[in-house]
């Protein structure tokens, strides 16, 4: 029986950390205390999306949107809101541009440019329920392919869809299938890359967390088309919940029929199994994640031959992301065409978002592709918080690079971040402030890369180190004038001599950096400044003072 | 290489039955290293030596994957793991402050153990809760949006929680 309220409360890590258990607990009491159990409904779901302001708490029918609510508010917002329809508002968004109290969910203006494929579901069902995923149209799409499609005609949907890899290199996923699919080889494998390894990125997590059943969809569809009949999920161990949530999500398919041998009774066979990573960044590369699942040290290996012809156990092997694999089930139900025609031209469909840094809601967003940064920065985002001002925006993880304000107008689309000298990367978007150093932030990101390179390659072994001492020296301000040629001279090399996509990427914060901001690393060098006083100088002393010392000791 | 492994020690035994479980399945040693560390809380060479002949894999291939991933540890640590994240968005909100109080509260540095063992203090990557930054982890627990002054609380009142733990 449907019952009178519905109350999600949000089960993401954020706000599982603010939380959100105590409150939930506290609710069930209450509500059994009022005798509402036949009433209201409490469910848990996974990221809502805006974590600044957990926890949060949807009431549906109404669209009532909670924020950081504590143990001592619900007794009131059962007593008010839930018997006698009054909304607590004191603890209602406002919303600082309007300057008003959003009495349901869809008038907030973070919620209002936001697209959702890829995170339809998280937050508005329980990512521990199977059911839930059914009810809203889960395993129809797995249902449709097995029972209505050939293999080619999934893969030509996929093609026609437009859609691309959601990891950063924005490779056409359809065109992987097709590569896959036309392989030699009786045995093939579907690997799901969780291997979320970008520092600011937190969007596969969300979805492994809030709609498992989604990504374990795509895998069958996925294997359905290119002849796979076990599949992998590589996650992150970083990540217990995503992790407890899959085994959960994975053992109730295989409960329901829909995962292992005969789905839908049409002979169809697939089964998942998960292999967890153990803390090494470069094993989000295909080929290193391929040899860490087969249990040996995660170094890259030269492509060709590429995992589609040579993967796993020198097997053909498919590697998407969790995101690509979440939007699979909705092009299969609502069509390619459906698809195509949400983003730009040459980006189709949407990209989630983590939004975090300097910015006033930090969380995390599905937007389509093709708006703009500024949007994403302050319609969505609010802005820079404390009155500070804006300086740049850091996208795509230790691969990307920082846009300056100037260019915060450009569409978000795989080709023109590229333009921009960053990439879409995988969705981390981190906004900086005047209080954040650019070479700061350049030595940051290679301090990190350095330190995950896993060493095979000179490029990218010892031309990293060396980029990191030369920031290193001039963020001490003992740079010399040569330094930002020779960065973007050995940053040119390592892109185009290293083995793999971590060395060929590396340079890129460096080198956007020094393009958009070069009077700062020119202040650094040549007076001794830090104009976001971050970097801390020893003080120069002058000759004579120096000499007086020398005299005292002498 | 001879080294003397007890058997009949409940936490080889235990180890053991999950060889037996992984053992069958294709690439079984990163999955392995998992449980053992699980299990012995860090991965001396006597635990490499024995994951290494029971699953019948060089030790040298043990050794390797081990000192590969930052994941696994070769030195004990103590009761309560502090973990503080150096991702991007914390880094950018003051994480290096947070370190560096709980350093001096705890005195020891990055990467060092308490001498009553009660702490070690590490610092990981990105943990994927940067809505939070910065942000830390004591065990299995994220605390958010911290400032030097409170994480320093928290782990003062962790010391008086679990104190006898």
């Amino acid at each position: 029986m449907p019952k009178r309220l519905d109350v999600l409360i949000c089960s993401g890590a954020a706000c599982i950390s603010n939380n959100s258990q105590l409150i939930r607990k506290k609710l069930e009491e209450v509500i059994a205390k009022e005798g509402l159990q036949e009433e209201v409904a409490i469910i848990e779901t996974g990221c809502m999306g805006p974590c600044e302001l957990g926890p949060v708490m949807l009431v549906y029918p109404d669209g009532t949107f909670y924020i950081r609510l504590k143990e001592e508010d619900v007794e009131e917002i059962v007593k008010e809101h839930f018997l006698k329809g009054r909304p607590v508002r004191r603890l209602l968004w406002e919303t600082p541009e309007a300057r008003k109290i959003a009495e349901e969910k869809k008038q907030i203006p973070f919620f209002e440019k936001q697209f959702k494929i890829a995170l339809a579901n998280c937050g508005k069902i329980d990512p521990e329920n199977i059911e839930e995923y059914i009810a809203t149209g889960g395993y129809e799409a797995l249902g449709k392919v097995l029972t209505e499609m050939k293999p080619e005609e999934v893969i030509d949907e996929i093609i026609k869809s437009g859609l691309r890899g959601r990891g950063g290199a924005g490779f056409p996923t359809g065109l992987k299938w097709k590569f896959t699919r036309e392989a030699q080889g009786n045995e093939k494998y579907v690997i799901c890359n969780a291997d979320e390894g970008d520092p600011g990125a937190f969007m596969d997590r969300a979805i492994l967390e809030g709609d498992p059943h989604a990504v374990l969809e795509g895998m069958a569809i996925a294997a359905y088309a290119i002849g796979a009949k076990q599949g992998y999920i590589y996650v992150r161990a970083e990540y217990p919940l995503a992790v407890k949530r899959l085994e959960i999500a994975i053992k109730q398919a295989r409960k329901y029929g829909l995962l292992g041998k005969n789905i839908f009774e049409t002979g169809f066979e697939f089964d998942v199994e998960l292999r967890m990573g153990a803390g090494a960044f470069v094993c989000g590369e295909e080929t290193a994640l391929i040899a860490s699942i087969e249990g040996k040290r995660g170094q890259p290996k030269p492509k060709p031959p590429y995992p589609a012809q040579s993967g796993l156990w020198g097997k053909p092997t498919l590697i998407n992301n969790v995101e690509t694999l979440a939007n699979v089930r909705h092009i299969i139900l609502s069509g390619a065409s459906w698809f195509s025609s949400i983003g730009t031209e040459k980006s189709k469909g949407t990209k989630v978002f983590a939004l975090s840094g300097k910015v006033v809601n930090t969380g995390l967003v599905e937007v389509p592709m093709g708006i703009t940064l500024r949007e994403l920065v302050y319609d969505i985002g609010g802005g820079v918080p404390n009155g500070k001002k804006f300086k740049a925006v850091q996208i795509g993880g230790p691969s990307g690079g920082c846009v300056p304000e100037k260019y915060l107008d450009t569409p978000v689309d795989y080709e023109s971040l590229k333009e921009l000298g960053t990439i879409m990367g995988s969705g981390g978007l981190i906004v900086l402030d005047e209080d954040d150093c650019m070479v700061n932030i350049a030595k940051f990101f290679l301090e990190f890369t350095m330190e995950e390179s896993c060493g095979q390659c000179v490029p990218c072994r010892v031309g990293l180190k060396q980029m990191y001492d030369i920031l290193d020296r001039i963020t001490r301000g003992e740079g010399r004038e040569e330094d930002i040629e020779l960065l973007e001279k050995l940053g040119k090399e390592i892109q185009t001599t290293s083995l793999c996509g971590l060395g060929q990427s590396a340079p890129n914060p460096v080198l956007s950096t020094i393009k958009y901001f070069r009077e700062e690393y020119m202040e650094h060098i040549k007076e001794r400044k830090c104009r976001a006083g971050v970097c801390q100088f020893k003080k120069e002393e002058k000759l004579e003072t120096a000499i007086e010392k020398i005299k005292d000791i002498i | 290489m001879k080294m003397h492994i007890p058997e009949d020690n409940p936490q080889y035994k235990a180890l053991k039955r999950e060889i037996i479980r992984y053992r069958r399945k294709p690439g079984p040693l990163i999955q392995v290293l998992h449980r053992a560390q699980e299990i012995f809380g860090y991965l001396p060479p006597e635990v490499q030596f024995f994951v290494a002949k029971e699953l019948n894999v060089p030790l040298s291939s043990v050794y390797g994957v081990v000192t590969f991933y930052n994941f696994f540890r070769t030195e004990p640590v103590a009761r309560h793991i502090i973990n503080i994240c150096m991702g991007t968005a914390c880094h950018v909100k003051g994480a290096a402050n947070v370190a560096e109080a709980l350093s001096k509260e705890l005195g020891i540095k990055i990467g060092e153990t308490t001498e009553d063992k009660m702490f070690t203090l590490s610092t990981a990557r990105c943990f994927g809760a940067c809505g939070l930054a910065p942000v830390m982890m004591i065990n299995d627990e994220v605390y958010g949006k911290l400032t030097p002054e409170r994480a320093v609380e928290i782990v003062k009142k962790y010391r008086e929680e679990h104190g006898g733990a």
